[in-house]
């Protein structure tokens, strides 16, 4: 048996968007899942504490796995500079990554590519500023309809998000969520079943479907990260011929979105057994509550397998 | 089919823990505390003012000299050598306690939590002052008390609203309040109000715990009595050197009738046999020179005062005329109310973002309020931080003033 050469990888992580403490926890788990692998010499980098450009070139790194979550990590901005830099990287290309990761953009091409995904119409602060737009908000009712969920456009974990049943409520909720972001999404609350299709390596398979059962009702920022505020269920406790339409909506997010090696697509299934898209992740979170390692593992992968297929993605592109 | 559970213990975890959860406002004090955001949210003492040679050269007497004791346990009250030390400090404020009637704790914080251990049953009623010191507030829920809200004016809490309370039947296990440079809202109790509270809570048979970490830290005007010597028999005193020495050595103290002091002791040893010897050592020797210890508070209070010159003109220039601040004689904060439109835990994202951070006034009543408040602490940051930051809040309150506007067309 003859020695593979180790890959050195470093794990990004971190970073100063509001998820840097979430980015830190996947980041920690990615390298030690890693570093249980003999193929692998690993190292944390946290762009906040390290120049990048210096850190990378000083560890002479065969890729990077990226943790990062939210602004600069999953927004184009980190893949573009280490195309720049000419390292390799684990998840999607920069522009498919600033797609993906603004849902004003996101929510158009999966609706032009025949995703259905739930009604929704813009804010943007700068039209608020300087055209006017509030005069406009009432027409949120005609389009949309209560209740509604409002988004920042730009940001990750449920942060900014809030759940509006009347009209009245909504300028707050708006005013919130641009604190995050500059436009907002105003989307139709779907009520139904919450699940999570996690989607791994190339080519890409998917895993097995989690059913997410917030205790709150909500799954919101407490429920996602306070371990044991939420019930899951893998597989989701839906017919086959549901947990198929999803698995499939959720493939043809992924390929409408561009995404490659790993990545996390959000629906709700309504009461009728419709899967509706709510949203893609390009760098989905790794945590000890975080649904794609608990889909890997429901499909009978530990985490160092899952990163594993993740990494190699990453390294077969560099060495082609 | 699977059912995963990430934490299997789920249900086995006492009722006192379910209000302990992740939340947005922790994520974003994660990118907050980073150096390149100016903080006015930590209420961290200003430690360097503290001579370095003198700190290790008391540190370096005590091992040398008391080496063993140092490294060794001791009683649960705290040795007797520094209780007598802990007397002298509270006696610079009026205040008359008996060594053995002290009982040293792991930071005031310690002994917010055996307070309440020791007097409270689940849905127990207390009085809270609202806005209260979050940290208190956290100590006190883990034993699930039913607050009762007093609120907070210029002269501290409004004791009427108490005597309402008590007129209609509450019978509350405590009254908790911070009378001198409130934490958060910056207020000091007067003197009449002071009177007042103590004969209400006498004539009620209602415990006062008068927390009282700032009283040392004033910067203008008479000092006011404690609560404590205003009525040594119902008043539960709790001090700190965090804010005189050094918050590090955590070394905090509950000053109450002996019967009462026991009660402590036994708690305290229940929950961790004693305070570290050595902690207790190095502050007992630096605080038996007296001069090095007071004069050290008073460059202390040289530099909070200047701070919060600089912060009270900063606000006074980069904040909108709608809002209003209060202007403390002493301690660590401003606690700032702005117009009903804001929401400060949701403006908070935006703020980091712009590279400064406060604490949202949520996290200091126990339920939904505080969205217009913030807390800015003036302790920490250097005065040109203080300036910079109140500038970046300002634009941020301009631009969400704005926003706001441009929503109600």
């Amino acid at each position: 048996m003859t020695a593979s050469p180790t890959a050195r990888i470093a794990v990004l992580a971190g970073g100063r968007s509001p998820e840097r403490d979430i980015s830190l926890r996947s980041g920690h788990r990615v390298a030690s899942a890693l570093a249980d692998l003999p193929q692998y010499d690993t190292v944390i980098l946290d762009p906040a504490d390290v120049p990048l450009v210096e850190g990378i070139a000083a560890g002479s790194f065969d890729a990077c796995y990226l943790a990062l979550h939210g602004k600069e990590g999953e927004d184009g901005t980190v893949q573009r500079l280490l195309d720049l830099v000419g390292v390799a990287y684990t998840g999607t290309l920069g522009f498919a990554c600033e797609v993906a990761f603004d849902k004003v953009l996101a929510k158009d091409v999966l609706f032009s590519a025949g995703v259905r995904t739930p009604a929704w119409v813009v804010i943007e602060a700068a039209a608020l500023r300087d055209l006017g737009a509030g005069a406009a908000l009432g027409r949120v009712t005609d389009r949309v309809g209560f209740p509604v969920v409002v988004k920042p456009a730009r940001s990750g974990s449920a942060l900014g998000v809030a759940f509006v049943e009347r009209e009245a409520d909504l300028a707050t909720a708006i005013m919130g969520a641009l604190s995050y972001s500059e436009a907002v999404v105003v989307e139709r609350k779907v009520e139904g079943t919450e699940i999570a299709a996690g989607i791994v390596g190339s080519p890409a398979e998917a895993l097995p479907l989690i059913e997410i059962e917030p205790k709150s009702g909500v799954y919101d920022y407490a429920s996602r990260y306070t371990a044991g505020a939420t019930e899951y269920y893998a597989p989701a406790r839906v017919a086959p011929e549901v947990a198929s339409a999803v698995a499939g909506e959720a493939m043809r997010s992924m390929e409408a979105l561009g995404l490659r090696d790993v990545a996390r697509v959000d629906l709700m299934v309504d009461r009728a057994g419709t899967p509706w898209v709510l949203e893609v992740n390009v760098s989905p979170g790794m945590t000890e509550t975080s649904l794609l390692p608990m889909a890997a593992k429901a499909a009978g992968h530990s985490l160092s397998d899952l990163c594993d297929r993740v990494v190699r993605a990453a390294l077969g592109r560099a060495r082609s | 089919m699977a059912e995963f559970s990430i934490d299997p213990f789920v249900d086995r975890y006492a009722q006192r823990t379910a209000g302990m959860s992740e939340s947005e406002v922790r994520a974003l004090f994660a990118v907050a505390s980073r150096p390149e955001v100016v903080s006015l949210a930590g209420g961290m003492p200003y430690v360097q003012a503290l001579s370095s040679d003198e700190v290790q050269r008391v540190v370096r007497e005590v091992l040398e000299e008391h080496g063993s004791e140092a490294l060794q346990y001791c009683g649960g009250q705290g040795l007797i050598g520094l209780r007598r030390r802990l007397a002298e400090v509270m006696a610079e404020e009026g205040v008359r306690g008996d060594p053995e009637d002290i009982v040293v704790t792991t930071g005031a914080q310690q002994a917010l939590d055996l307070v309440a251990k020791i007097f409270l049953d689940p849905g127990d009623d207390i009085v809270v002052e609202a806005p209260a010191y979050v940290g208190a507030l956290s100590a006190f829920s883990a034993y699930q008390p039913n607050y009762l809200q007093v609120d907070l004016d210029e002269d501290g809490m409004v004791v009427d609203q108490l005597e309402t309370l008590l007129v209609h039947g509450a019978r509350p296990k405590f009254v908790y309040t911070v009378p001198s440079f409130h934490n958060p809202a910056g207020v000091t109790m007067s003197g009449p109000r002071r009177e007042r509270l103590v004969a209400l809570c006498r004539e009620a048979g209602v415990p006062i715990v008068e927390d009282n970490p700032y009283g040392m830290l004033r910067f203008e005007g008479d000092p006011l009595p404690t609560l404590r010597s205003l009525d040594p028999h119902n008043v539960i005193y709790l001090g700190t050197v965090s804010k005189v020495f050094a918050a590090g050595v955590r070394i905090g103290w509950v000053l109450a009738e002996s019967h009462v002091a026991q009660r402590f002791v036994l708690a305290k040893e229940a929950a961790d046999l004693c305070h570290s010897s050595f902690t207790q050592l190095v502050t007992e020797h630096w605080l038996s020179d007296h001069d090095r210890w007071t004069s050290s508070v008073h460059t202390l209070v040289d530099v909070y005062r200047s701070r919060r010159d600089t912060m009270i003109a900063a606000l006074t220039e980069h904040f909108p005329n709608d809002a209003t601040w209060t202007r403390p004689a002493g301690g660590f904060y401003c606690w700032v109310t702005l117009p009903g439109y804001f929401d400060t835990q949701k403006m908070l994202a935006a703020a980091v973002e712009r590279r400064v951070a406060y604490v949202p006034g949520t996290g200091f009543y126990p339920d939904d309020r505080g969205r217009q408040q913030m807390r800015l602490a003036f302790c920490y940051p250097s005065s040109e931080d203080i300036v910079e930051g109140v500038k970046r809040l300002g634009a941020l309150l301009s631009d969400e003033e704005n926003l706001f506007r441009s929503l109600q067309r």
